[in-house]
């Protein structure tokens, strides 16, 4: 929408937004006002309450003349933004974790059947919205805005465009989290938002694809580097899932429900086609592009072989979008396309190592910062994880060994040793490096405070995903023993009653992943309460030199 | 357009697709191993190394 106004100064911008809020704050009144639906009015209200903020802050601010566009300065109050908001849905999507975890591990405690909304069912999209959409989405929105600028040498397009997609963001969240508390959904994984929201979302999705193309279109280098080329693949693959995956007939346009145009095996092919590829583009290439760009800065290294990170990027986009099918072994699904899923899985070891080698070989030459310093640390054992998740995906995707592990307790470990310790670990890092930068700091407020959060989050995982893989086996086991007679030997009940213990045990490593979160938004609190210093532009890494020393 | 049926359409996608993916794949493969580019891509490994934080656009 307002890609084109890249070289205007922003009020012209403003005032576009302005009248645009004011348009929809009206279009949002007389549907609420109209609505037969509870619940739709609810959504009602929540965009009303949001268009109206921000006509009210637009106005403000274009009156007191502010949205200045200086080209000559990065753009870099919608990362700082950004940030914040990665750590405080951070805290929230994983505190909803633990609550759930604890649900399943002591369902009597807590149960709450008074408060319908704190059911298991309405808590758990929660949960993986928060901590999927919410915490990684924000993540690699404002490293995405950060890395795009700097490698790009130029200020990010759109005057105010940037902070229509950040705020935009956030309102899809708020609309998503209290739809799922409040019974809206569609009951598709990952996919749950209603269609308004699913509406909202790919308006604010395409502006984010205009800013990004926007401003390396204005780049001052030659080449796109390649951490640009991951989240471009990620905003763009996001857009074409989302769509194709939420295209649905609302049963009327002032109504929340909608149902998919698709329908039986077609239907399930298109979720998981989404669904994989949620994990393949936005947990993935994203996370990569904060790789490629945040390990080489902080170990003050050159990418090890940048020939590899091309071959990386082309080899991981042209395999990863056919491997949804490995999530319907032995369904209705034809034998081939199961087939077809499986091989492309398998196939995707190659470019999961090649670019997990790239990654940590980067750190050849500075392989001492790995007891120096704990946020090159963290990255690495992210990188880590990645390896290792992605070694167990392509094993669990073989439909023999599909036969054991899918609808048990290894699935959920294998999710969260891609999300706990790589996506969460990666975001971390480039974290403790940005808010130095962005806050105009020397250095985070404790160097100690890191060492607390990476030993105490690195256990966690351990406990989590160690309790996973033997209750899933066991339960996966137990699923397909069958007494002498023919019969199975457990019941269901009997099955869940025998993987208490490591339901606890998950309790307690979500609850130390947890603590150490929560510990990084005390020291990013305290970095920012510091006073500012004035840096030293020249020597290029002086974050790192004294969080070292300290 | 009787021709324009599943199977005439599923070949062509199939064989079709398999063939485009592989050239692609290749171009891009070649692209990476080109010796002009070795150059170009040991400084583009160095970009990061280069930019500062500071927020005054670099040059």
């Amino acid at each position: 929408m307002t890609a084109e106004t890249q070289q205007q100064a922003s009020p012209a911008n403003a005032v576009v937004l302005q009248i645009l809020m004011g348009v929809l704050a009206l279009g949002a009144l007389l549907a609420t006002a109209f609505s037969p639906d509870p619940l739709f009015r609810l959504q009602g209200w929540i965009f009303l309450g949001a268009f109206v903020i921000a006509g009210a802050v637009l106005t403000i601010g274009i009156a007191n003349g502010q949205f200045q566009n200086d080209q000559t300065k990065y753009e870099d109050g919608v990362v700082r933004a950004g940030v914040i908001a990665t750590l405080f849905w951070a805290a929230v999507g994983m505190l909803v974790g633990v609550v759930i975890a604890s649900q399943l591990a002591w369902p009597r405690i807590f149960y709450f059947p008074d408060f319908g909304w704190l059911n298991f069912g309405r808590l758990r999209p929660l949960h993986t919205s928060g901590v999927v959409f919410a915490f990684g989405g924000n993540a690699l929105l404002c490293t995405s805005f950060y890395v795009v600028q700097r490698t790009c040498r130029a200020r990010l397009a759109g005057g105010l465009a940037p902070w229509f997609v950040f705020w935009g963001y956030q309102l899809f969240i708020a609309l998503a989290a209290i739809g799922y508390l409040a019974g809206i959904t569609e009951g598709r994984e990952y996919a749950e938002p209603e269609w308004i929201a699913d509406i909202w979302l790919t308006v604010v999705w395409v502006a984010y694809l205009l800013v990004f193309l926007g401003t390396i279109w204005k780049r001052k280098e030659p080449h796109i580097y390649v951490a640009n080329w991951f989240y471009l693949a990620m905003i763009v693959t996001v857009a074409m899932l989302h769509i194709v995956n939420n295209i649905s007939l609302p049963i009327s346009f002032l109504n929340h429900k909608s149902y998919s145009a698709f329908a039986g095996v077609q239907d399930a092919l298109t979720q998981w086609w989404y669904g994989h590829n949620a994990v393949g583009f936005f947990l993935t290439a994203g996370f990569l592009a904060i790789m490629y760009y945040f390990v080489p800065k902080r170990a003050e290294r050159p990418v090890y072989s940048y020939r590899l990170s091309i071959v990386h990027f082309w080899s991981l986009i042209f395999i990863y979008i056919w491997a949804g099918p490995h999530h319907l072994h032995y369904t209705a699904l034809p034998q081939w396309t199961q087939t077809l899923g499986m091989t492309f899985s398998v196939m995707l070891w190659m470019p999961s190592w090649g670019g997990m080698i790239n990654g940590l070989m980067t750190l050849s030459g500075a392989w001492d910062k790995l007891r120096t310093d704990p946020v090159i640390r963290m990255m690495t054992v992210a990188i880590a994880f990645y390896g290792m998740s992605t070694f167990e995906g392509p094993l669990m995707s073989i439909r023999t060994v599909n036969a054991l592990s899918h609808y048990t307790d290894w699935t959920i470990g294998h999710v969260h040793s891609g999300a706990l310790g790589w996506v969460g670990f990666i975001s971390f890092g480039a974290i403790y490096c940005l808010v130095p930068w962005l806050w105009k700091k020397e250095r985070m407020y404790s160097n100690t405070l890191i060492e607390w959060h990476f030993w105490i989050a690195t256990i966690g995982i351990l406990l989590y995903i160690a309790a996973m893989w033997v209750s899933g086996i066991m339960e996966g086991l137990m699923w397909r023993e069958y007494t002498p007679q023919g019969f199975l030997a457990y019941s269901f009940v009997e099955t869940v009653a025998a993987k208490h213990i490591e339901n606890v045990i998950r309790v307690i490593g979500g609850l130390m992943y947890l603590s150490g979160t929560l510990i990084m938004v005390v020291n990013v609190w305290k970095t920012i309460a510091m006073p500012s210093s004035v840096r030293q532009v020249e020597s290029s890494g002086p974050a790192a030199a004294l969080s070292a020393q300290a | 357009m009787s021709s324009l049926n599943y199977e005439t359409v599923a070949r062509f996608a199939q064989q079709g697709g398999t063939v485009y993916f592989a050239v692609m794949f290749l171009a891009a493969f070649v692209y990476a191993l080109w010796p002009k580019h070795r150059e170009a891509f040991q400084d583009l490994a160095r970009l990061p190394l280069e930019d500062d934080e500071d927020d005054h656009v670099g040059a």
